[in-house]
Formats: structure tokens, C-alpha cells, sequence
């Protein structure tokens, strides 16, 4: 198992894609922190990159190396070697690499930039948001055995995270205007691992605004140490339950 | 009559000094009272002294010598001032009476000109420094503690009641319900105190025409800073501290006119300042840094004027609940403004409008907080600055600075 993962790390990080995309980050980050004469400006822009462009790159790339990887892993599944370890080291492979490429790309400039706890978190969600999308990345490809239908099913998983989830959240606010929806609301940011990274950085960056009345219903759950677990904990099962799925599918799959 | 005034001329030549004290002849600050004369000098020396209410209804200097302590056992007023040009100096007084019939302090004025508090420490009282038809008093260098949790339990730290040319000068005050109460007060001013962490408002104004309050530092009150129902009230050079909270704002100000706000710095409140009623105020020169809602003007408010003042790194500049403007904005420094400058004269050239449309939604609809700074959001956002339909068309700043300001 550990002779894939490194065979495949290796493999992904001379991608050249992965160096472009580290390089990108790199440059854009060091780009954002020295052109803004405010270093929270330089963070509100990074917080775009990494509630966008990371799981775009993740899920897309995750996809695409799946399905190139096709011959690959039929010559490894001919090996005497579990498929479940299979799959599990290529997961691991691509969360690994893609993860290093963020924490070099991003993770660097802000330790360099913004080394307090809205910079920690940052690094912390991006790292992770990189790993959730590689696992649903991965769903997506083993649900679907057409390359060009899995990469658009990715593309819809992120389109739905990053903007369809947030439109219908705004639209089910505004129906249920008259209704407490606070508590509620807490409860459908975890369907939404972008919307709860999002707001696990919020608490930090716009602490002042976010002490209001509603804010404050959100400060004090998770801005307790109790929230900020159960949320971790929740984004880790956005990673264990798309790899279990996938791993169950893909040891019962005709490949 | 002639014997009189010789009698009293007499007494004024020959000011007596009387020294209260373990081994100092007199024990009782109470007892030298009854035997000093008007103008005279009273030395209380360092211990504890029981002496339920003491009326000072002379003219007389009450000096503490390292710092006595008078205890109230937590049922009498401790010093009550009936007398013009009185002194009280240098005292520490502890556990007044509280009681919800009168209001109880540790040193309360009664109809007095002249008089001034100053040195003293008040800890534990229900009221602390408490004037009440004063004239051109003087409280400073005070420090006044209470611990009481409960509002209904607590009085209020300097509280000015129907007075006049009144000095608040260099007082600290935590834990009370409101820090300094002014009610009816006119032509006074509050300098240099430090008013933090009291269950209501660091500093509550009511009915209190052409005062002045200056370099004030006001932190982490419940509420923050209330101005209310006043008009020529002079604000400069305060700060507004880390006020948080839905209720709590820097500075509130209702139904306020013809009034200044220079110079103040608001840092890291949920807002900076709310208005509601106010009208001809000159706002300049205020810094609005890290707050929530730099300022919240409500639809009611007109003629302010904004000019020359820095928003910097705020969650939302300006705030309001309706379309109609009557206020002015010029000249000011945002650091979300993302204009250009062709000419070169440091001013930009399109217009500012520091009001988001995200701020209106949040306005009406609270929970959507939850959803700031998505993707969505920000589209909607800039959606709305090319074609404003949601926000107010007037409400905008057309000569917007390109660099900050101080």
C-alpha cells in the first residue's frame, strides 16, 4: 500500500498540471498580500481562492486522473493486492499531493504573511476542503463509468457546493422570513462543507459584525471549543463518508 | 446683626484645622463636623470608620490622609454634601446602602455650588459620586468600582441630575450600570475619563443641552455609549471600544441635533455609530476601524454631514432602512472603494456607495449574515453596484479619497 501512494504522489506532483496549479496559487497569494495596502484585504481575496479555485482543481483533477489511471489500476487489480487498498492508496495519493500543493501554494504566503488564527484556519479549512473534494471527486468517478459524463457530474457536485447551495439557502431564508430560522440554519451549513468552511472563517475575520444578534447565536456555537470540534468532525465525514461509499462501490465494480 | 457678622468674620480670620484619628483627639469624622465652623479644615487620618451618614452641611475641607476608609455597612449614604464650596478629598468609601426607594450614594450633592469630589475611591456603592441640583461642581481623579451583576441592583457610577457647569474630569469607572448619567444637565463637560466594562452604557445622556465630552475612553461597555434627546453636544477626540453586541452600539445617538463628532475613534464595534432621529450634526475626523457596521443611519436622520473621516476594514461601511437620504457624505477615506483617479488631484473619479446591497438583505432578514461573503453574494453585490435597485440611489459619497486621510 505505501509502494502506491508514493508511486502515485510522485506521479501527481511532476504533473504538470499540480505544478501549475501550485505555482498559480503561489503567485496569486504572494501577488494578493503584497498589492493590498491591508493585509485583511489580501485575506478576503484568498478567501475566494480557496472557497473556488480549490475544490474546482481538486474535483476536476481528481476526476481526470481517475479515469486516466483506468489501465493502471486493471494492472494493479491483477497483482495479488486488496482492492480496497487499491483504492484507499490512490485516495490517499491524490488528497496527499493536492493537499502539499495548497499548503506550499497558500499555506506559505499566509505563515509568512498573516502567521495569527484567521491565517491557521485558513490553511486548516483549505487543507481539508482539498481533501473532501478529492473524495467526492472520486465518487463521482466510480458512479460512472463514461469519462466525459464523470467530469461533468464533477463539475455539477461543484457548481452545487460553491453556488446553487448558497442561492436556495438564500431563497429558503427569504420564504421563511417570518420563522427562527438561526438554529436551523446552523444545521443546513453542514450539508454544505464550503458554507461551513466559510463560516468557520467568517467567526475570525469579521468577529465584530458577527457578534450581532444572529452572529451571535453562530459566534456561540461555533465559536466554542465544542462547535469548532463538531464542526471539524463534520467536515472529516464530508471526507470517511464519500471514500466509504466509493471504496464499497469499487470493490463490487466490473471494471 | 453686628455681632453676627463679627462673630462670622472672626471664624473666617481664625479657619481652624481638626484632626480625626486613632490618638488624635477627635475619633469621629461626625463629631469634627459638629464642632468645626464654616471654611474650616478637616484631617481624617488612615482607618476604618463607621459612621453611617455624614452630612457635611458646612463649608468645610474634608481631606483623607491616607486614604481612610468610611464603610457604609451597606445601609446608609456615606457622605451627603449640603453645603456650598465644599471639599471631600482623598477618601476611600465602600458598601453604601443600596435601596430601590431613594438613591444612595457614596457621596451625593443636595442643591450645592462649588463643591468638588476628588481623589476619592469608591468601591461596592450603589450610586457612587451622585449630584443632584449642583452648580459648577468639580468630580475628578476618582475611582469607582462596583460589583453588583444585576442592572436592577446597580446605580450608576458620576450621576448628574437637573445641574449645571459641572467638571467630570479623569474619572475611572467600571462595573456600575451606566458609567456617567447626565439627566438635565447643561453646559458641563466630561475629559479624560476611562468608563469600562458597566452592565449598561459607558456614558448615558439625557436631556442635556450644549454639554461637551472629550478624549473619553469608553470599552466594553454592555450597550456602549447612549446620546439621547439632547441638542450642541460636543463630541471630540474619544474612543469607542470593542462595544459588542445587537443592542450595543459605540455611540447611540436618538433624536440629537445641532451637534459635533470630531476626532472619535470607534475600533472593533457591532456598530460604530447608530442614528435614529438625529438631525444638523457635523461628523469629521472619526476613524471607523474593524467594525461590524462602521455606521447605521436610519431613514429618519437628516442633514448630517460626513466629511474627511477614514472607514477602514470594516465588515459594512454604512448601513440604513430606507430610500430616503437626507444626509451627506463627501471627501471621506474607504478602503473598499475601487475607483479610479484620472486627474491626479487625489480624489476619485466615480462616486462611492458605501452602501452594500448585502447590508440592506442583512437589514430585513438577519440570518443571512450566515451566507456573507459567499460566492453568490458577492455576485449579487456587485450586481447591484453597476445597477443599484435595492440600495439607495442618493446615499453615496461623490468625491471619495484615494488615500487615507491620517
Amino acid at each position: 500500500m505505501k509502494k502506491i501512494i508514493k508511486y502515485v504522489m510522485t506521479d501527481i506532483l511532476r504533473n504538470r498540471i499540480v505544478m501549475i496549479y501550485t505555482i498559480f496559487l503561489l503567485v496569486t497569494s504572494f501577488s494578493v498580500f503584497s498589492l493590498e495596502d491591508n493585509d485583511s484585504k489580501g485575506l478576503l481575496s484568498l478567501l475566494n481562492i480557496i472557497l473556488l479555485i480549490v475544490p474546482l482543481v481538486s474535483i476536476v483533477f481528481s476526476t481526470i486522473y481517475v479515469y486516466n489511471s483506468a489501465e493502471f489500476i486493471e494492472l494493479l487489480v491483477s497483482q495479488p493486492l486488496k482492492r480496497k487498498s487499491i483504492w484507499l492508496s490512490l485516495f490517499a495519493g491524490l488528497a496527499g499531493s493536492l493537499s502539499i500543493a495548497f499548503f506550499v501554494g497558500v499555506g506559505i504566503p499566509i505563515l509568512l504573511y498573516q502567521a495569527n488564527a484567521i491565517g491557521g484556519m485558513m490553511i486548516g479549512v483549505g487543507v481539508l476542503l482539498s481533501i473532501i473534494f478529492v473524495a467526492i471527486a472520486m465518487l463521482a468517478a466510480v458512479l460512472t463509468r463514461d469519462k466525459a459524463k464523470g467530469i461533468g457530474v464533477a463539475i455539477l457536485l461543484w457548481l452545487y457546493f460553491s453556488i446553487l447551495f448558497d442561492g436556495l439557502v438564500l431563497f429558503l431564508l427569504f420564504q421563511f422570513a417570518d420563522y427562527p430560522l438561526e438554529k436551523a440554519m446552523i444545521g443546513i451549513t453542514a450539508f454544505n462543507p464550503i458554507d461551513l468552511s466559510r463560516i468557520m472563517i467568517l467567526l475570525h475575520m469579521d468577529v465584530s459584525a458577527m457578534m450581532g444578534y444572529t452572529g451571535a447565536i453562530f459566534k456561540e456555537f461555533f465559536g466554542t471549543a465544542i462547535g469548532m470540534v463538531i464542526s471539524f468532525g463534520v467536515l472529516l465525514f464530508w471526507v470517511l463518508l464519500p471514500v466509504w461509499v466509493a471504496t464499497r462501490k469499487f470493490n463490487s465494480k466490473d471494471l | 446683626m453686628l455681632i453676627l457678622s463679627l462673630f462670622v468674620c472672626c471664624h473666617l480670620a481664625t479657619a481652624n484645622t481638626w484632626h480625626v484619628g486613632k490618638g488624635k483627639g477627635l475619633r469621629s469624622v461626625n463629631a469634627a463636623i459638629l464642632a468645626a465652623a464654616n471654611g474650616d479644615t478637616i484631617l481624617v487620618y488612615a482607618g476604618t470608620y463607621y459612621e453611617k451618614n455624614i452630612i457635611v452641611n458646612k463649608k468645610l475641607l474634608l481631606k483623607g490622609i491616607g486614604h481612610p476608609v468610611l464603610d457604609g455597612e451597606k445601609k446608609y449614604e456615606v457622605i451627603s454634601v449640603k453645603a456650598n464650596g465644599s471639599v471631600i478629598d482623598g477618601f476611600t468609601i465602600v458598601h453604601s446602602g443600596v435601596s430601590s426607594m431613594e438613591d444612595m450614594g457614596g457621596i451625593k450633592i443636595y442643591d450645592s455650588r462649588d463643591v468638588v469630589i476628588q481623589n476619592n475611591i469608591l468601591e461596592d456603592t450603589f450610586f457612587g459620586i451622585y449630584v443632584q441640583y449642583g452648580k459648577n461642581c468639580t468630580v475628578q481623579n476618582n475611582q469607582l468600582v462596583s460589583y453588583n451583576p444585576e442592572e436592577q441592583q446597580s446605580g450608576n457610577g458620576i450621576h448628574c441630575w437637573k445641574s449645571d457647569s459641572l467638571r467630570i474630569i479623569g474619572n475611572k469607572i467600571t462595573g456600575h450600570r451606566d458609567g456617567i448619567y447626565f439627566e438635565f444637565v447643561t453646559n458641563s463637560i466630561i475629559w479624560l475619563n476611562t468608563s469600562f466594562k458597566n452592565i449598561r452604557y459607558g456614558l448615558h445622556f439625557m436631556f442635556s443641552h450644549n454639554d461637551a465630552y472629550i478624549a473619553n475612553h469608553f470599552r466594553d461597555n454592555g450597550a456602549g455609549v447612549a446620546v439621547m434627546f439632547s441638542h450642541g453636544v460636543k463630541m471630540y477626540s474619544n474612543v469607542f471600544e470593542e462595544n459588542w453586541g445587537d443592542a450595543a452600539y459605540g455611540l447611540l445617538l436618538k433624536e440629537i441635533s445641532d451637534s459635533y463628532i470630531d476626532g472619535n475613534t470607534f475600533i472593533k464595534n457591532t456598530s460604530g455609530i447608530y442614528m435614529e432621529g438625529a438631525s444638523r450634526i457635523h461628523m469629521q475626523k472619526n476613524l471607523f476601524k474593524n467594525n461590524g457596521w462602521g455606521m447605521k443611519i436610519q431613514a429618519s436622520c437628516m442633514d448630517i454631514e460626513v466629511t474627511l473621516n477614514n472607514f477602514i476594514g470594516n465588515t459594512f461601511d454604512v448601513s440604513t432602512n430606507g430610500s430616503l437620504v437626507l444626509n451627506s457624505f463627501n471627501r471621506n477615506y474607504w478602503d473598499k472603494y475601487d475607483g479610479y483617479d484620472l486627474n491626479k488631484d487625489k480624489i476619485g473619479d466615480v462616486p462611492y456607495r458605501p452602501v452594500s446591497m448585502y447590508s440592506m438583505i442583512v437589514e430585513k432578514n438577519p440570518p443571512a449574515m450566515l451566507l456573507f461573503r459567499s460566492f453568490i453574494t458577492s455576485l449579487l453585490d456587485k450586481t447591484e453596484k453597476v445597477i443599484p435597485s435595492l440600495t439607495p440611489e442618493a446615499l453615496k459619497d461623490n468625491s471619495p479619497l484615494m488615500k487615507r486621510l491620517f
